[in-house]
């Protein structure tokens, strides 16, 4: 079929049913606007399987499906057309936008039947999709970034969906105000390359920026690329602007499954392996990107061993997934990022979908300290999980094992990596395997602190579907990525992602063979720890009750430092908002109301008593004339005799 | 004729409105006429040549000899897209205005169409006499829209706002009289003619404050600088604002407000070409310092409507900015912003307008829970709002962006503190339409004896042309900025001997005056100064 008939529908369905719904917002039933909404998605889902298909057949060097709509801005030399491009690694984006953004909206239709504004959820729902479609297949900085602010705008809507609640409402500002802070950094980034390269096209950035490489702090690449980075720790919730994730948890959990897992706050990632031969030529910002990930990852961890909102817990668990992809992004391991970030979307939106069926079931009960032994209500829900709770602790051969892996041995081996690095993962792993599995022991497992009031039921099959195919995927989707050593021993099993994204990918410099005995090693201990740390959470969680609270009393400050998230919030309120709006209202009344506003005062009252000073002289008294008349005389003659 | 048509138009309007014997129907003839402008206001895209950067559709007669003071009008890519906004503003304020201007309507819709005329003169006028009596002009219906259908401290703000412009035009009077003199010692003869002063060579030296061209520069920067306004020269505008009715706030941001701007781009860059350079950095600091004061003190504002004032304050710092970044991206993307703004702010206002019409209140704390309330009202507020705060596909994205890049790539580091108003833009809007619109109903919402009416047809009618440019401008910009492109180009190239040349006249001739009158639609008026016999 026509590549730019299908590349319109793949991105305008979404729109079409935003539309839809949009303007039948008032309506409420769950069907019509869920299976509108739903279709959408899939027709898009079709097509990009229909693009992926032909681009799969094209030769290698020529891998590359480009549609322009229209020129969108043209000044000067500013040229920028509203073109999209399917490549290797847009391929992967939109198969798991729609792919997974159809089982979402699926699990919605389930999910949201008894929610009053259901049409206006589905059509937010759908609008953000066709942003994130324009954000993954634009083929310009400037058009990836009308995606980015959409997606970020979709989010907000979908954050404040139960509006009435004040408390969700400031949930979704926060987020789009510190996804702002973060896009600000982006425009720079985008004004620094376009005036030192001339062009926002990401494949003519990328061929030209070897020939102009300036690996100093404030050369041109290191500068425009460590702005776009900051702009991605706004969208991907990284240090230090990861803040407004965990609150985004106030919002539907569908919308955390489909936006704050498995898409939009992948986009930063998504966006640094788009201009990874950039990057790449900017080793200081890539440094930067490393320690940002990893320190992101095992500070993310720890806050989540301590919350008992179990969205909050998948939250940082998110975020520190995300410190992962960056970790891997910083060290080189472009391919290992995208790789994590597939399948963190099939396991981490399973684990989100869970926790709806989860919340759902216990009638929007979200603190687990309130569930336990779930496991005989919700079978599916359960199993389901557990096939997520493998893959994302990274026990082989589960998805997660194997993109987690990679990075870990990336981080090791690579010349950008380093012991630290590695050892920061292997940690923030090892807390990963802790956290989920006390949240599986706290919800599924153990003994029962369900209320008597609340019947946990499993939930209708709109809801357990897709969990069933999210759960496969979860098991199989990181079978594509085989390491070349575990490979070997399997029989020679190739490994599909790296040749995929090959030509895509720029080769780390000076990058040694590896040596297999040392992969085996680090490998052997990855699994170890998880292993390990899994079992101390079920002892701890599961056999002896009440251990826990004791090493949390033991730990006394400490505990109380993680499980309020090291104050960054009371933090950033302290020392930036606060001061903000006072600063502000001292300007208004000092500076406006009392000091521009005093001085036209003063300045109208100089006008006026000089008019009454000279008013007052022509006042028709005939003496006072005179005597005017007196003193100039003297003055004027005494001036002419002092000469 | 077509400009002089278009100019003096509404002047008719305005005294056909005043002969009108049925006041039952005085509003749907004025709604109907200001559309007959509007579309007048159109046909000027199918004369024009958007490729050439001269003068188009020039009209010109001499007026008064002696002076050297000319009829003279003509449109640019400069103005074209101004002269349209004002236009198209109009019926939309007049249907705004339906129910909310309640008293003496005749009058009101008389000033209403005196101050078109005004504003179009003062965009259309290359002869600086002129220009200047339109300029001028536009402050008198101003005035009593303010003073008549105000609030209540509307005396106050009246007087504010006459007495702090008056006192820069007398400085730009007094600068343009001298600029006609140093016509006559140029060429012999004294003129007023714009296409003559940029003829002048006007002596500049750096760094001292007293040589002429710095002075000129200054006294014609001051005027306009109260117009925009900038700041610290801004507390006129919120007062104004807020005393305002809101047909006179649209009209106050969404076209006087750019007459300042347009004033710079048309009268202080090109005629001071080295002072406008030597003194850019101050323009821009002015402008940077606009962009984050306005937004940090519209955050902390009670009234809403007082907010969407210092906002403008803000929007029209990057406007600034642009100008003085001297490149054809400033340059496009502040004509750009003064066509957003026209829309948003405008849009605002209305907005506003209609929720006060329903509760007599603008205060926000009183507010909360409106969108579950008003669904409708929501979703253009919210549609406006993201074109406020620059969202892409809204037109506010394409200006704010164009902007943003000129001046990083004149001064990157007004750029670097400007790009703060990118975020400080989305904290006070959103805040705002948290505190509105989320959360429990506030005491104006909850009320139950009086529930709140969602928009009606007409409202609808209001702002749906609004939103439709909101995004025709945000997705397809070039259509609107090809318009403009040839005359921003050729300032920028030719800033430092920037000439202007009338469309298809190689030499241009000045038409012997065969009569003092300008134009036969304006005969009648003789209350206005505009057609008082200059000989």
């Amino acid at each position: 079929m026509n590549h730019s008939l299908l590349m319109s529908i793949l991105i305008l369905s979404p729109f079409v049913g935003f539309l839809i719904n949009g303007l039948r917002y008032k309506k409420n039933s769950y069907l019509g606007a869920g299976a509108i909404a739903t279709t959408a998605v899939l027709l898009s889902f079709v097509s990009s399987i229909l693009l992926v298909v032909d681009l799969i057949g094209m030769p290698v060097e020529s891998r590359r499906i480009a549609v322009t709509f229209f020129e969108w801005i043209h000044v000067a030399s500013l040229n920028v057309n509203a073109s999209f491009v399917v490549d290797q690694i847009s391929a992967i984006m939109i198969l798991v936008i729609t792919g997974v953004g159809s089982l979402i909206h699926l699990f919605s239709v389930g999910y949201m039947h008894h929610d009053k504004g259901v049409a206006k959820y589905f059509a937010y729902l759908n609008l953000f999709v066709f942003n994130m479609l324009l954000l993954v297949l634009g083929d310009n900085l400037l058009v990836m970034f009308v995606g980015w602010e959409g997606v970020g705008l979709c989010s907000y809507l979908l954050i404040g969906f139960w509006f009435t609640d004040e408390a969700k409402a400031s949930a979704g500002m926060k987020a789009f105000v510190t996804n702002r802070i973060g896009d600000a950094a982006f425009l720079l980034g985008m004004f620094i390359l376009f005036l030192t390269f001339g062009t926002l096209s990401f494949s003519e950035l990328n061929a030209l920026v070897p020939a102009a490489a300036d690996t100093s702090w404030l050369g041109a690449i290191t500068l425009g690329t460590l702005f776009l980075f900051v702009g991605a720790t706004g969208k991907s919730a990284q240090i230090p602007l990861y803040i407004w994730l965990p609150d985004a948890m106030a919002g539907p959990t569908p919308v955390s499954a489909l936006i704050h897992a498995a898409t939009m706050v992948t986009a930063g990632v998504y966006m640094i392996v788009r201009l990874n031969p950039m990057f790449m030529m900017a080793p200081n910002t890539m440094m930067i990107i490393a320690i940002i990930g990893a320190a992101t990852a095992v500070m993310a961890a720890t806050i989540g061993m301590t919350q008992w909102d179990i969205k909050k817990v998948l939250a940082y668990s998110t975020v520190s997934q995300l410190g992962y992809m960056f970790l891997a992004c910083g060290v080189g391991a472009f391919g290992a990022a995208m790789f994590h970030l597939m399948t963190h979307a099939f396991f981490k939106a399973l684990m989100f979908l869970g926790s709806g069926s989860v919340i759902h079931a216990m009638h929007e009960e979200q603190d687990i300290r309130k569930m336990g032994a779930l496991r005989k209500y919700l079978p599916i829900t359960h199993f389901t999980f557990v096939l997520g709770w493998l893959a994302i602790i990274g026990i082989p051969p589960f998805a997660g094992f194997f993109s987690k892996d990679e990075i870990l041995w990336m981080s090791f081996h690579s010349p950008l990596g380093h012991p630290a690095l590695w050892a920061a993962g292997a940690l923030g792993a090892a807390l990963t395997a802790f956290y989920m599995t006390r949240l599986m022991c706290l919800t599924f497992w153990g003994k029962s602190r369900v209320p008597k009031e609340t019947h946990p039921h499993e939930s209708p099959a709109t809801m357990t579907i897709p969990l069933v195919v999210l759960g496969i995927l979860s098991v199989i989707g990181g079978w594509i990525g085989i390491p070349h050593v575990v490979g070997e021993v399997l029989g020679h099993v190739p490994n599909f992602w790296e040749e995929w994204l090959h030509p895509m990918i720029k080769e780390i410099p000076n990058l040694e063979h590896a040596d297999a005995g040392l992969e085996w090693t680090l490998i052997a201990v990855s699994i170890g720890l998880a292993t390990v740390s899994a079992l101390v959470a079920y002892q701890v969680y599961v056999r002896r009750p009440g251990a826990a609270s004791r090493v949390a009393e033991a730990l006394g400050p400490v505990y109380k430092v993680v499980y309020n998230k090291y104050f960054v919030d009371e933090v950033y309120f302290a020392a930036i908002i606060s001061p903000l709006v006072k600063g502000s209202r001292a300007l208004w009344y000092y500076v406006d109301v009392n000091f521009i506003d005093k001085c036209t005062y003063w300045a109208a009252d100089i006008a006026k008593g000089a008019g009454s000073l000279v008013r007052s002289l022509q006042n028709g008294n005939m003496q006072q004339y005179a005597m005017y008349i007196g003193i100039g005389l003297v003055v004027v003659l005494s001036i002419l005799l002092m000469r | 004729m077509l400009l002089s048509a278009i100019v003096f138009l509404p002047l008719l309007f305005a005294l056909i409105v005043a002969f009108w014997p049925k006041p039952t129907s005085l509003r749907h003839l004025a709604l109907g006429l200001s559309l007959i402008e509007f579309f007048l206001s159109l046909s000027i895209f199918q004369r024009f040549d958007p490729s050439s950067a001269s003068l188009q559709l020039v009209e010109r007669h001499m007026w008064i000899e002696r002076f050297g003071i000319s009829y003279f009008m003509g449109v640019d890519g400069l103005s074209l897209w101004l002269v349209i906004l004002t236009t198209f503003l109009m019926p939309i304020i007049i249907l705004a205005s339906w129910k909310s201007i309640d008293k003496r309507i005749k009058g009101f819709h008389i000033c209403l169409f005196i101050l078109q005329t005004a504003m179009l003169g003062t965009f259309l006028a290359i002869d600086a006499i002129f220009f200047y009596v339109f300029w001028e002009l536009s402050l008198v219906p101003m005035y009593f829209i303010v003073g008549i259908w105000g609030g209540a401290r509307r005396i106050y703000a009246t007087v504010k706002f006459f007495i702090y412009t008056m006192a820069g035009s007398m400085l730009m009077l007094v600068a343009m009289i001298y600029m006609m003199y140093l016509t006559q010692e140029a060429t012999g003869q004294m003129s007023s003619n714009l296409l003559d002063f940029y003829k002048l060579k006007i002596p500049f030296i750096g760094g001292q404050f007293f040589s002429l061209q710095t002075l000129l520069f200054f006294a014609f920067a001051l005027a306009f600088s109260i117009k925009i306004p900038v700041f610290p020269l801004h507390t006129w505008l919120p007062d104004a604002h807020v005393e305002a009715p809101t047909p006179g706030s649209v009209v106050l941001a969404g076209v006087m407000l750019k007459m300042g701007t347009y004033g710079f781009l048309r009268w202080v860059i090109p005629l001071f070409p080295e002072a406008a350079e030597y003194w850019a950095w101050l323009f821009m600091l002015i402008g940077v310092i606009g962009i984050v004061y306005g937004a940090l003190v519209a955050m902390v504002q009670p009234d809403v409507k007082k907010l969407v004032a210092y906002s403008s304050v803000s929007h029209m710092g990057y406007i600034l900015l642009g100008l003085f970044s001297f490149n054809v991206f400033g340059l496009q993307g502040s004509l750009y912003q003064m066509l957003n703004h026209g829309v948003s702010t405008g849009a605002l206002f209305i907005l506003i307008g209609m929720i006060y019409e329903r509760t007599h209140s603008r205060e926000i704390s009183k507010y909360g829970g409106l969108a579950a309330a008003l669904p409708l009202f929501t979703i253009f507020f919210f549609i406006i709002t993201l074109s406020s705060i620059a969202v892409p596909m809204t037109n506010g994205f394409v200006g704010e962006f164009l902007i943003l890049l000129g001046t990083f790539k004149a001064m990157p580091v007004f750029a670097y503190v400007a790009v703060l108003g990118v975020v400080l833009g989305a904290v006070y809007m959103l805040w705002m339409f948290k505190r509105v619109f989320f959360g429990e109903p506030g005491p104006l919402v909850k009320d139950d004896h009086h529930p709140l009416h969602d928009l009606n047809f007409r409202e609808i009618v209001v702002l749906v042309p609004l939103v439709i440019m909101v995004f025709w401008m945000g997705l397809f910009p070039n259509q609107f900025l090809d318009w403009s492109k040839a005359s921003v180009e050729h300032l920028v190239q030719n800033r430092g001997a920037y000439n202007l040349t009338v469309y298809g006249a190689s030499v241009a001739p000045i038409v012997p005056p065969p009569a003092a009158e300008p134009a036969p639609e304006a005969i009648p008026s003789t209350t206005e100064p505009v057609v008082e016999p200059g000989e």
